[in-house]
């Protein structure tokens, strides 16, 4: 019997220790390319013994720190701002949605919850945000479109609002001489803080990550977060090797690129400071993981 | 609530109204609303042309093959994180096993680019020498990418997953396992019999939830990691491909939309469907 089950834990113990290097194994390959020398790449390819370490990627980002630096300026004030301004808007829009003593109060519902299944798509939203909004080529096309706010995160913070807040509360604060915006901050926001931290921690990956709005809707590398500049690379260099004959035309291009190591080197820039911060909120994020699906 | 709505409204409800665009010929000259109707016209090209079948094919397949793959995987990976009772073997665990999630999906076809590369890539450069195999052009090759994809998003997905059905293994109440064990059930017999009957309502629930999204897919998945190659399209163009570069690269505003609404619409439906087939078998676990 604990013959039985000790094998059945060790077996478990294995096969994770297994699945998680496979799932830590590209990301150490990233970091040892970022690390090799031009010369052992080209002739032994990507590899986690590289023949000859080299800094030289690094210095080159240092010395192009220009570029890279306001790349992050940008990614880090869309995700703090992005992440604020959405977490109050689903807020403000949730509490009210949560008070027993709203008019129409399972039309508001049904109006958030019907985004969640029926969307216009790509097309209408792109002309809207181009054409009546012209939202191009600004700031505001990173952090508006598809992210700012998510029906289903308003539905979890009024499920929260709705369980958790004893409306009992709210009318004592009244009876107190608290108004209606004072008790909301007062005993409604306090209460609600391991939600809000949850969904906030969200958020900020989804800011933090975003490539699409880039991709959609900006063209002037003045407003490319990091994941912008990343993609711009991997892009240029499918362009160049669809179109060989061209990039033989213009050999100087080709040598504007990132070299190898190089390019490897900004993704690893890109993607430190996640895994750096990981340890300290994966707590949050397993539960948050757990919080969602229990809707 | 007053900023929430007007985004509501802005952001979700006028490309709802934005959708006739699919039956007007657009001519920027007159407007959107002022452009001509032309019925089904649009629809009509769009069902003419082979891409129609391929990607409703593509996003069709391959969901199933991830809906699939992911379900029985994450059950499996949860029942093993069950199995682990140090408290910090299990949280290390769970930890590294959702950090793919984590990652961009531009991040994540760097990865893959560094293992695929036909010049420098650690298959073509490392692995396949050793086996004395020859190097293969991955992104030329289309009959790879289904499984390459499946990989990726099993890569990114699992995880994730994993976590919310151990959740739910957790909260089965010890003591059934406790009896079993003292009739003498071994541990399969155990996860048979009590773990996964116990859990089926989560998994029916998550399942028919995918099944509703079957018609849209992860458009990173398949748009960054083939790298936007053309080459490959027959095998890694789904619908939401399809939608982005008809709108993006050709300018095709007809074709994209009349794709974006026939998305849309097929979607709505099935997710319907779907709640339908939950509140049959389950009241309980329907969305609504």
């Amino acid at each position: 019997m604990s013959y039985d089950n000790k094998s059945v834990r060790w077996i478990s113990h294995i096969a994770l220790m297994g699945f998680s290097i496979l799932c830590l194994v590209p990301f150490i390959l990233l970091v040892m390319s970022s690390i090799s020398s031009e010369d052992s790449i080209i002739q032994n390819g990507y590899s986690f013994i590289p023949e000859h370490l080299s800094g030289k990627a690094y210095e080159y980002l240092w010395a192009h720190w220009g570029e890279l630096g306001r790349a992050y300026g940008v990614t880090v004030f869309i995700t703090i701002f992005g992440t604020t301004a959405s977490l109050a808007m689903t807020t403000m829009l949730a509490y009210p949605m949560s008070r027993q003593d709203i008019p129409l109060k399972n039309f508001w519902a049904l109006l958030v919850f019907f985004t969640l299944l029926f969307n216009g798509g790509l097309v209408p939203s792109y002309l809207i945000y181009t054409q009546v909004f012209e939202i191009k080529n600004t700031i505001w096309a990173l952090i508006v479109p598809g992210l700012l706010m998510n029906g289903f995160y308003v539905l979890l913070v009024r499920t929260f609002f709705l369980t958790s807040v004893p409306p009992a509360l709210i009318e004592a604060a009244q009876i107190d001489g608290a108004g209606e915006i004072k008790a909301f901050y007062k005993i409604v926001l306090p209460l609600s803080m391991p939600i809000l931290a949850t969904i906030g921690l969200f958020e900020a990956i989804l800011y933090w990550n975003d490539w699409f709005n880039g991709m959609t809707y900006v063209t002037d590398p003045k407003l490319f977060s990091i994941q912008n500049i990343l993609n711009r690379i991997i892009s240029d260099i499918q362009f160049l090797s669809s179109n060989s004959n061209l990039s033989a035309a213009s050999g100087g291009e080709m040598s504007e690129l990132p070299s190898t190591s190089v390019r490897m080197a900004i993704a690893v820039v890109g993607v430190l400071p996640i895994l750096i911060a990981y340890p300290f909120f994966q707590k949050y994020f397993i539960k948050g993981i757990t919080i969602g699906a229990v809707k | 609530m007053l900023p929430g709505l007007v985004y509501l409204i802005i952001n979700n409800y006028l490309p709802m109204f934005g959708m006739i665009i699919a039956f007007k010929d657009i001519n920027f000259a007159k407007g959107i609303l002022g452009s001509d109707w032309v019925g089904l016209k649009n629809f009509e090209y769009l069902f003419k042309t082979s891409d129609a079948f391929i990607i409703t094919r593509n996003t069709i397949l391959y969901n199933v093959l991830f809906i699939v793959i992911n379900t029985i995987g994450a059950i499996g990976l949860a029942i093993l994180l069950n199995e682990i009772r140090q408290k910090f073997f299990q949280r290390f665990y769970q930890s590294v096993i959702i950090l793919p999630h984590l990652i961009s999906m531009v991040i994540v076809s760097y990865l893959v680019y560094a293992m695929l590369s036909s010049d420098t890539g650690l298959i073509n450069k490392t692995i396949l020498p050793m086996f004395g195999a020859e190097p293969i052009a991955w992104y030329s090759s289309k009959e790879f990418w289904p499984y390459i994809l499946t990989v990726v998003n099993i890569w990114k997905g699992i995880g994730y997953l994993s976590v919310v059905y151990l959740a739910s293994i957790i909260s089965i109440d010890p003591e059934y396992y406790e009896a079993a064990t003292l009739d003498g059930a071994s541990k399969w017999q155990q996860i048979r019999a009590i773990t996964i009957p116990l859990i089926t309502p989560v998994i029916t629930m998550m399942t028919l939830l995918a099944i509703g999204r079957i018609f849209y897919s992860d458009f990173g998945l398949f748009y960054q990691v083939p790298m936007d190659s053309g080459i490959l399209s027959e095998t890694t163009n789904v619908i939401d491909t399809y939608v982005y570069r008809a709108l993006m690269n050709l300018g095709d505003i007809g074709m994209s939309s009349a794709a974006g609404v026939y998305q849309s619409i097929v979607g709505f439906v099935l997710v319907i469907l779907s709640n339908y087939a939950v509140r049959k078998f389950n009241k309980e676990n329907a969305l609504f």
